[in-house]
């Protein structure tokens, strides 16, 4: 149960990055344009944000790593995207007022927005890699299907959120619901590291 | 997203594309696409559509293709999808397309203008006709494709000067920008959407809001849009949420047309029609023709949902 778990948590913080990616365009659109240099910007933020996370998720693995810990990680992320939700526009606005390049622009909100909460997400993946390694023989076996788990959420969040969730609700609405969920997959999977019953992690 | 993940293709298109047209000539297949609109397609018809360029710039194709004495901007390979922008090679003046007619329909609604904004750039048609017939207006044009600039001077003769600042910039900054500049125009024209691809942030209440803080009172809006698709019923909602009455006129094109204060009355619209008569006479046509097309019915599903910020699926709405 530990392990279908921890498999699950790694497929909805691939889906809540991908998500947050696609929205987070939509959200710069109106301030900054829709030109490429915004896509770029954002594009930019995510990849040096997972890559930072990456690093820092591999070291703090090595610190006594628990599923409980992992779980925290899911709701930590969904917590450091909330201020998006409130803040967001008034940021934005602000941004634009002074920022009057759409590159300078789009790049400073991209990482205000989103290096936090994409940095997190980006640390589930090597920390549960070390969850889930339980000899040499099977490490990469256990990677690739992490792997394999994280990135089908990612497509799997990007395809329901341009195709489907943006056609019937707003963007705030989906945004609120996507750390909703991160909550509470974050909670369950605190509540099962609690429970003694597993023997395998 | 959508330019990000597209593969670069290498494309050499000349050899290959004058093969295929000429032999679609030999078969005599008509020009896919050029079935709308244009009334100078059927003396062309049975000449060879020619590539005189194409590029890939940094958000589509931009090609250009001629057809007898008719030029034409296209985003999509053949025009497949529809024809941006064309000119009549021999007289640059005349308007080849029906909604370009029906933006025009615009200066019927009040006053000449003297400030006009231009948001979107084609092969530079609609700045060209208002330059003929306000030579003394001010026209800020705003084009978010540096290419599409470069060609409309290469292809279709158009041209900056003190009357005519183009502004390569994203349509929706630059409306931010002049709004806080405290800019002001008579006369604003949306002409950034294509059918293949829609600026979302450029259809909501809040980006017409931002528009209507630019223009004075008495000033006219006119857009070009859409006429087919759910997309129809939730544009239609959200202008009238912004600017309340418009004109809505409808041929393959959909233009709306709409004044701040109130929409005119159809007999000063005939009126100004009159007035306008010699001037369009060189573009290709009597504004008298245009004003049958001034409809005020509503019909579209008036509960459908207000595009705004947080909710502007409009391409997924036009694919329906």
């Amino acid at each position: 149960m530990h392990r279908t778990w921890l498999y699950l948590e790694a497929l909805w913080s691939g889906f809540f990055v991908m998500g947050l990616e696609l929205l987070g365009g939509r959200l710069l659109a109106p301030y900054f344009g829709s030109s490429i240099y915004v896509w770029g910007a954002i594009i930019t933020v995510f990849m040096l944000a997972l890559s930072v996370g990456y690093l820092l998720g591999g070291r703090w693995s090595r610190h006594a790593p628990t599923l409980r810990r992992l779980s925290l990680l899911l709701v930590a992320a969904a917590a450091t995207a909330v201020p998006t939700m409130l803040f967001g526009d008034v940021l934005l606005d602000t941004l634009a007022e002074h920022v009057s390049d759409p590159r300078v622009g789009s790049l400073s909100a991209a990482l205000l927005l989103f290096l936090v909460p994409t940095v997190i997400s980006g640390m589930v993946s090597p920390y549960a890699v070390r969850l889930l390694v339980a000899d040499r023989a099977g490490a990469g076996a256990a990677a690739g299907l992490l792997y394999f788990v994280s990135t089908f959420g990612s497509a799997a969040g990007t395809l329901l959120t341009s195709f489907f969730l943006v056609l019937y609700f707003d963007v705030n609405q989906i945004l609120w619901a996507m750390t909703g969920i991160s909550c509470l997959v974050g909670a369950i999977g605190a509540a099962l590291a609690a429970a003694p019953e597993d023997a395998q992690s | 997203m959508r330019w990000a993940w597209r593969p670069w293709r290498p494309w050499r298109p000349w050899r290959a594309w004058r093969a295929a047209l000429l032999l679609c000539a030999v078969v005599g297949c008509s020009v896919p696409g050029a079935s709308a609109l244009a009334p100078a397609q059927a003396s062309d018809a049975g000449s060879v559509m020619q590539l005189l360029h194409a590029e890939r710039s940094l958000y589509r194709q931009v090609l250009i293709y001629q057809q007898g004495g008719t030029r034409c901007l296209c985003f999509t390979r053949l025009c497949t999808i529809g024809r941006q922008s064309c000119m009549d090679v021999a007289q640059p003046d005349r308007l080849v397309f029906d909604y370009t007619r029906m933006m025009l329909g615009a200066l019927l609604l009040g006053p000449p203008p003297q400030d006009i904004l231009i948001i979107g750039l084609g092969g530079g048609t609609l700045p060209r006709a208002l330059t003929h017939l306000l030579p003394q207006a001010q026209l800020d044009l705003v084009e978010i494709d540096p290419a599409v600039v470069q060609v409309a001077s290469d292809y279709f003769a158009f041209r900056s000067d003190e009357h005519l600042h183009v502004h390569v910039e994203d349509g929706r900054t630059y409306v931010r920008h002049a709004l806080r500049a405290g800019r002001q125009y008579d006369l604003i024209m949306l002409d950034a959407y294509d059918h293949q691809y829609i600026p979302e942030h450029m259809l909501t209440a809040e980006f017409l809001q931002e528009v209507h803080g630019l223009l004075r009172s008495g000033a006219v809006l006119a857009a070009n849009t859409f006429s087919s698709s759910r997309l129809y019923d939730n544009e239609s909602v959200t202008y009238r949420r912004v600017f309340g009455e418009f004109f809505n006129l409808r041929s393959a094109n959909r233009v709306i047309l709409t004044r701040l204060g109130g929409l005119p009355a159809l007999d000063s619209v005939r009126a100004n029609a009159a007035r306008w008569a010699g001037e369009f006479r060189l573009l290709g046509f009597d504004p008298a023709d245009l004003v049958g097309l001034y409809s005020r019915r509503v019909d579209w599903n008036t509960q459908a949902r207000v595009l705004t910020d947080q909710y502007s699926p409009a391409n997924l709405l036009n694919a329906r």
